[in-house]
Order: structure tokens, then C-alpha cells, then sequence
């Protein structure tokens, strides 16, 4: 029963309001002013993201928004990455691709991170969805180049494929020729997970050829260096290259061949691949360097020296992955040369040793921090680390957004003074008040994690291990952290008192994961029976968690909200707590 | 939250909750804590589960871990101890040549893991990474020439399925053509394994 009020607008105006209105959180906020509004949101909201595929059902989600163009699906917890979530935990698509074959003919993207795709699934959506454009599938597993063929051979519409960092069952690289003569619309694929056997280079070439508008192509390691000069030379518009394998006997005919082909690519801003690169070809790149904004170099084994000279001749780089090769010496001269740097990853070449194998430690980042005004993203890995380096980089860079620090060693102190690094992160959530991503390392007390409750007041994600020194430290960032949305935990002495005081703060988070810390079973199955919006899941290879003392603590647990219920796809290793958990274990 | 309140929470009892019991230490029960360079390096995965009340396993379980644990500190450089540590992704391939993964299976277990053959150096260290891995099983290891005794828990070989479709014992072959020929690692229960013919020794040690 409405209220009409003199001002109200018709509902086509309101939509067509509305179409202007593209981020999720601005959306929700809308749809929670007024139940009309609700109504006419939701019949035009064609965008749909779920950062948990289990906190929602895709009934649900199809019944909420009837006409949506668009979904993207989160599975897997971050930690899953790291080899910490058993094969089979979940994070299946199907059934989500299943509700919505049968519900919307006219869905046109699908994106999704972590999760397992079975070639079922692919082949589903190729025949279910005749105008599908876009498929991102990012760290996902469980489908093989068969299922690829499927959606070449039918996605005539499609635009985007895009494969970044999956695990796929390489069983013939001959899927790339089931994409049809006639099929041209092909705007960004990017292969470059694919495997290191065979490539069809032939199908590939046509394909780049009758794609004209083909603006992002990053190639697997399978193809070779003098197979580039091919393609690339039907494809002068691209935007975004990655390159396989850049390596091979050096010749000069190769080599003026790509420098010539890559020159020629006027609108190059994004390079990537370069694995078993050989110093001699990287001049070929000089060209292009200029007007590059992002640089992958993660992959490439050549030393500082030569870094260094890639990395001058690109001043205007905005983005660089690089590896610790690159020494503090290379990123004295990247603060020096890339003024315009916002986001920098330095990955360890040799992260299992013992010794460190380059001269790369605190003062790289240091540089960089004070040499780079807009420098608002990082993730480092190194092997030593000072407070009064961590003090200085946070009053230099108060714009940080995203501030990740691995240093290799768990609980290695600051080195100069060897105490821990409390004061040194401390300020990095003091100054950078904008910070929305943090990962700690080193050795850290409760401390820190005072000075996370009491500064991190815009802090979204939080991950730890091996930190702290009690359940004071787990319940500062519960109580304290406001934003928080997702905490990642391991290795921690965090047990249940910090958990169960702060239980209604979990209503509030995507999720929290919380493994090989100090946390009991019993506690779980009171969190379990008190939150039925939580799903609280233990996962523990040793084998039913009742099979042990109820003070034994679990060795992995999952929590997040959800207003689907526990979820019945779960492997033998995963329970689930809820209300009923004390029946149905016994 | 004032720190009154932080510290009366500290104070309330949680229950028999003994916190140093489950504290995590890079060092072995009864060693000083390891926390910046030096001595033998251990994951804390291990040192917690040895903290635990595990009803499967047997109850040598310190001994038998002592031993490999003074093997793995004497044995080079490879850190392979803590699973997930640094947080690097495995299949990001960067900065080795290959990679070799390979899913590891365990005979009665629900699971599967993944191991990268190549970021070992020897059997030892492959072994001593699955003993960690899968912590609750009792792997025999003939590499290290110590007689596990086997009081409650199941024994179990480690066997691998080679290029030719063949399972075999683990440490039959030198270690590299091993890595090169090895497609999956099944971690077989021994009575099993004897119907297989697979219950000789390998020929080949760990210096290999």
C-alpha cells in the first residue's frame, strides 16, 4: 500500500536514473530506500556480484534480480592459493550455471575467481546462452581444453576470454581451431595458463588475423620467440601483449623481425610473459617501452643490470611486477625513473631457501616509498625489515591503499634493534588512513594488533601468520576494525574466547578463516549452535572432530555469513556446526 | 574496547584452555624458541600437531618425528617444511625453469595435495615434506634406515605411478629421472603394497 506522494517519479525515470548508478555498494544503498525503489533496482540491475557463492543461492540471487546481464562468483578463501584448502572443499559452478540455463537465455558475462569449473559446465554455457560475451575465469581448476573447444565452437558473440592463472588439463591444443572461419569478435583472450606442450600456431595466427578488433593477447610459454613477429604482425592495434617463451638461439634476422613488428604497435601499453627470457632480445621491447604504463615482469630470470636498463626506458609505467632480481639497487633507479608508479610487486626467485640469493631487503622499498608520490599499492617480498624503514615508508606514503610485506622467515625481528615490528606497522595504519588491504609479517606481539583496532578504521582485509601472543590481539581487529570484511588467519596462539566475544562481528564480514591457530572444537560448535546466519565450517583432515577431546583445537576453520543455510556439497573432511551439529556427529 | 576490558579478558578462564600448551614454536617440545637466523628451522604446523591428542598414529609419533626432524636439519638449504609459507603461487611458475606438480593420494583419506617435485632436492626431502603433510599418517621411510615401530598406526609406502602407467616403490630409481617419470605419489597401506611386490628396499639413498 503506497503512499503516492505529489513528487514521486514514474518508474521509467527512476529506472532510467538508476542506469546511471554502476557500483554494487550504491545500488544496494539504493534499493534499501523505499520498497518501490527496491522493486525498480532490482528489475534493472544487470550487474550481479557474489563475493561467496555459498553466503547466497543462485535461486535466490534469480529471484531477486530477474533480468541480469552479468555475475560474478568468488569460491575458494584466499588461502587456497597457498595449498591451504584440501582439493575438493568446494567452490563448484555448475549448479550456479545449471539455475541459471533454465532462467535467462540472455546472460552475456560470467567472471569467477576460485573455483572449479568442470568442462560440463563449460559445455553448458555455450549451449544455454546465445549473446555470451565475456569469460573470465580467474585461479579456477577442474575443467580441460575439451570444454574450451565447446565454447569456441558455439559463443559466436564472444568477446573476452580470459584464463588467468587456471590449472587446466591441457589434453590438445587444438581447441583454438574450433573457433569458426566466420567468427571474428574476439576482443582480449589471454592464454596464458595453457601448458608448455604443443601450440597451434597456424590456428592461432588466422584467429589473430580475422579478429580486428583483438585488443589484449597474452600467449602461452609454448610459443616461441620467433613466432611472435607472426602474429603480432597482424594485430598492430593491440592494447595488451604477453609473450611466451623469449628465448631462442640469437639471430639477427629474429631479432630485427620482432623489434620491427613491435614497433610497429602503436597502442602497446601492457606487456607480460617473458618467460626464459635471454637478455639479447630485450632491446626488441625498447620501442614500446615509452608509452607502457604495466610491465609483468614475474617471470623473467634476468639479472638487475639488465632490469635496470628495461625499467629506465619506461618512465611513464604505472604497474610493475617484477622479481627480487631486480636488487635495491634496480629500484633506486624505478623511484628515479617511474614517477607515475601506483602498484609494485616484488616476488621471491628463490623462496624456499634459506639463504638470501640477491641484494634485495628493506631499502628497495624504502626507495621506491620516497621516490614515488603515487605509490598506493604493494606487495613485497624480502628478507629482512626495520621498523624505523617501516616508520619511514608510512610517513612518506600515506596514500597506501594496499600494503602487503612478506619478509621470507616467520617471526624474524627488526634487525637493526631486534625487537618486533609493532611500531613499524603501527605507523603504517596510523599514516596511511586510507589503507584497505594490509598483510603482516615478522615478528609481531599483540601490539600490533592495538594499533590496527584502534587506526585501521578503512582497513577491508586483513591477513596474519605467525603473530601474536594471545586472544588480545585477535580481539583488537574484532572489536576495533570497522570496515573489516575479510580476515585470513594461520599460525596464530588466537583461541575461543577473542572468537565467541566477538561472534556478532562475524555477521558483519564476507568471512573469516582462522587454521592451525588455538581454537576448540567446542567453541566452534557453540558459535555454530548461537549464529545460524554463520555457517561455521571445520575443516580437519585427521578425521571427525568429535572422534577427539572437545577442548582439542580444530585444524581449520571457515566462517562466513550466509542466508542460504549450510551448504551440502561438502567433502568428507568438512562439517559444518549448526544447531543440529551435536546430534548429527555422535 | 579499553584496555580494562582487554585485560579482563585475559583474566576470565577460558574453560582449561591452556594456551602455552597449543603456543606455536618454530623448535622442537622442549626447546628454546627459534626466532630470528640460526639452528634447525622448523615448520610450526609440526610442532602444534605434536601438541595435539591425536588418537590416530601411533604413539612413538615424537620419537619417530625426532629422527626425521634431525634428518631434515641436517639435510641442505630446501625449506619445504611449512605448507603455504612464504605465500607464493605454486602454479605461478616464476623464476624455475618447470614445474613439476603432482597430486599426491593417501589410502583411506578423503584428500588429495599437490607437491612440486622440483623445489626438492632429494627423496628425504620429498618424504620428509609428506610426513608434514600428511602428519597423521605414519610413512615409512626406509631412507633414513631406522626402524619405525608401529604400535597402533597403519603403516603406509610411498609408491608412484610412472610415465608407463607402472606404480612403483618410491627410491627405486635416481632422483632426477624419478622427478622426470613420476605422475602421481600414492601413499599405499603396506599390506597392500606386499600383494604389489612392492616390499623390497630401494636401491637408492638419499645422497642421490
Amino acid at each position: 500500500m503506497h503512499k503516492k506522494m505529489a513528487f514521486s517519479f514514474p518508474d521509467e525515470v527512476l529506472e532510467h536514473v538508476f542506469s546511471f548508478i554502476q557500483s554494487d555498494k550504491d545500488r544496494n544503498a539504493v534499493s534499501m530506500v523505499c520498497k518501490s525503489w527496491y522493486e525498480i533496482e532490482r528489475w534493472c540491475r544487470r550487474k550481479v556480484f557474489v563475493g561467496n557463492c555459498y553466503a547466497v543461492s543462485p535461486r535466490m540471487v534469480i529471484r531477486r534480480f530477474p533480468e541480469f546481464r552479468s555475475i560474478e562468483l568468488k569460491g575458494k578463501p584466499h588461502f587456497a592459493d597457498f595449498n591451504l584448502v584440501p582439493d575438493g572443499w568446494g567452490g563448484y559452478v555448475f549448479p550456479w550455471i545449471a539455475e541459471m540455463a533454465g532462467a535467462y537465455p540472455w546472460l552475456e558475462e560470467i567472471r569467477l575467481k576460485r573455483m572449479v569449473v568442470t568442462d560440463e559446465s563449460l559445455e553448458l554455457i555455450a549451449k544455454s546462452f546465445k549473446n555470451f560475451k565475456v569469460l573470465v575465469l580467474s585461479s579456477c581448476e577442474g575443467f580441460s581444453t575439451d570444454g574450451l573447444a565447446a565454447i569456441a565452437a558455439s559463443c559466436k558473440n564472444l568477446k573476452e576470454l580470459d584464463l588467468r592463472d587456471c590449472e587446466v588439463d591441457d589434453l590438445s591444443a587444438h581447441w583454438l581451431s574450433h573457433f569458426p572461419e566466420t567468427y571474428t569478435s574476439l576482443v582480449s583472450l589471454n592464454i596464458s595458463c595453457l601448458g608448455s606442450d604443443e601450440a597451434s600456431f597456424s590456428a592461432l595466427e588466422r584467429l589473430v588475423r580475422r579478429c580486428t578488433n583483438l585488443k589484449t593477447l597474452r600467449l602461452n610459454r609454448a610459443v616461441p620467440l620467433d613466432k611472435i613477429a607472426n602474429i603480432l604482425r597482424h594485430a598492430p592495434q593491440l592494447v595488451e601483449f604477453g609473450t611466451g617463451t623469449y628465448t631462442a638461439d640469437v639471430r639477427p634476422d629474429v631479432y630485427s623481425d620482432l623489434a620491427g613488428v613491435l614497433s610497429s604497435c602503436k597502442e602497446l601499453k601492457s606487456l607480460s610473459g617473458f618467460w626464459d627470457v635471454i637478455p639479447d632480445y630485450l632491446p626488441a621491447i625498447y620501442p614500446v617501452c615509452s608509452k607502457l604504463t604495466s610491465l609483468n615482469l614475474s617471470y623473467a630470470t634476468i639479472q638487475s643490470p639488465d632490469l635496470i636498463k628495461l625499467v629506465s626506458h619506461c618512465p611513464n609505467l604505472q604497474r610493475l611486477l617484477v622479481l627480487d632480481y631486480i636488487e635495491d639497487s634496480g629500484l633506486e633507479v624505478l623511484a628515479s625513473s617511474c614517477k607515475d608508479l601506483q602498484e609494485l610487486r616484488v616476488f621471491p626467485s628463490d623462496p624456499f631457501g634459506a639463504e638470501p640469493n640477491v641484494s634485495l631487503t628493506e631499502q628497495g622499498l624504502v626507495a621506491v616509498s620516497l621516490g614515488c608520490p603515487k605509490l598506493q599499492s604493494v606487495l613485497y617480498f624480502c628478507r629482512r625489515m626495520s621498523n624505523e624503514a617501516l616508520v619511514t615508508i608510512a610517513r612518506s606514503r600515506p596514500n597506501f591503499t594496499r600494503f602487503r610485506l612478506c619478509i621470507i622467515e616467520p617471526k624474524t625481528a627488526d634487525y637493526l634493534t631486534l625487537e618486533p615490528l609493532d611500531v613499524g606497522f603501527g605507523a603504517i595504519v596510523q599514516y596511511c588512513k586510507d589503507l584497505r588491504r594490509l598483510s603482516l609479517s615478522g615478528l609481531l606481539t599483540d601490539r600490533v594488533f592495538e594499533y590496527i583496532g584502534t587506526y585501521a578504521k578503512k582497513l577491508e582485509m586483513l591477513s596474519v601468520a605467525f603473530a601474536g601472543d594471545s586472544d588480545l590481539g585477535l580481539h583488537h581487529v574484532l572489536s576495533g576494525c570497522e570496515s573489516l570484511r575479510k580476515l585470513e588467519i594461520r599460525d596464530c596462539p588466537f583461541g575461543d574466547k577473542a572468537l565467541l566475544a566477538n561472534a556478532a562481528k562475524l555477521e558483519t564480514m564476507r568471512s573469516l578463516w582462522i587454521s592451525s591457530c588455538a581454537v576448540s572444537f567446542a567453541a566452534c560448535k557453540l558459535l555454530g549452535q548461537k549464529m545460524p546466519r554463520l555457517n561455521v565450517e571445520v575443516i580437519d583432515e585427521r578425521g571427525p572432530p568429535d572422534s577427539r577431546p572437545e577442548n582439542c583445537p580444530v585444524d581449520k576453520l571457515y566462517i562466513y555469513r550466509s542466508i542460504a543455510g549450510p551448504r551440502f556439497d561438502m567433502p568428507p573432511f568438512v562439517w559444518t556446526m549448526d544447531e543440529d551439529s551435536g546430534l548429527r556427529l555422535s | 574496547m579499553s584496555s580494562e576490558n582487554g585485560k579482563r579478558l585475559l583474566e576470565t578462564d577460558a574453560g582449561g584452555l591452556n594456551f602455552e600448551a597449543t603456543e606455536l614454536t618454530l623448535g622442537l617440545p622442549g626447546e628454546p624458541r627459534v626466532t630470528s637466523d640460526g639452528g634447525a628451522k622448523l615448520g610450526s604446523k609440526r610442532g602444534f600437531s605434536e601438541t595435539v591428542d591425536l588418537k590416530l598414529g601411533d604413539n612413538n609419533r615424537e620419537v619417530k618425528l625426532g629422527h626425521s626432524l634431525q634428518e631434515a636439519a641436517k639435510s641442505p638449504v630446501s625449506k619445504t617444511q611449512v605448507v603455504g609459507w612464504p605465500p607464493v603461487r605454486g602454479f605461478a611458475k616464476r623464476g624455475k625453469k618447470s614445474c613439476k606438480y603432482v597430486k599426491v593420494a593417501v589410502d583411506g583419506a578423503p584428500y588429495l595435495r599437490k607437491v612440486d617435485l622440483e623445489i626438492y632436492n632429494s627423496y628425504q626431502q620429498l618424504l620428509t615434506s609428506l610426513e608434514d603433510m600428511f602428519s597423521c599418517f605414519t610413512i615409512r621411510n626406509y631412507l633414513n634406515e631406522k626402524k619405525i615401530e608401529q604400535v597402533n598406526g597403519i603403516e603406509y609406502m610411498p609408491t608412484y605411478e610412472d610415465k608407463d602407467g607402472d606404480w612403483m616403490l618410491v627410491g627405486d630409481v635416481p632422483w632426477q629421472m624419478f622427478v622426470e617419470s613420476c605422475k602421481r605419489l600414492r601413499l599405499m597401506k603396506s599390506s597392500e603394497a606386499v600383494g604389489l611386490g612392492l616390499t623390497t628396499g630401494p636401491k637408492y639413498s638419499s645422497t642421490n
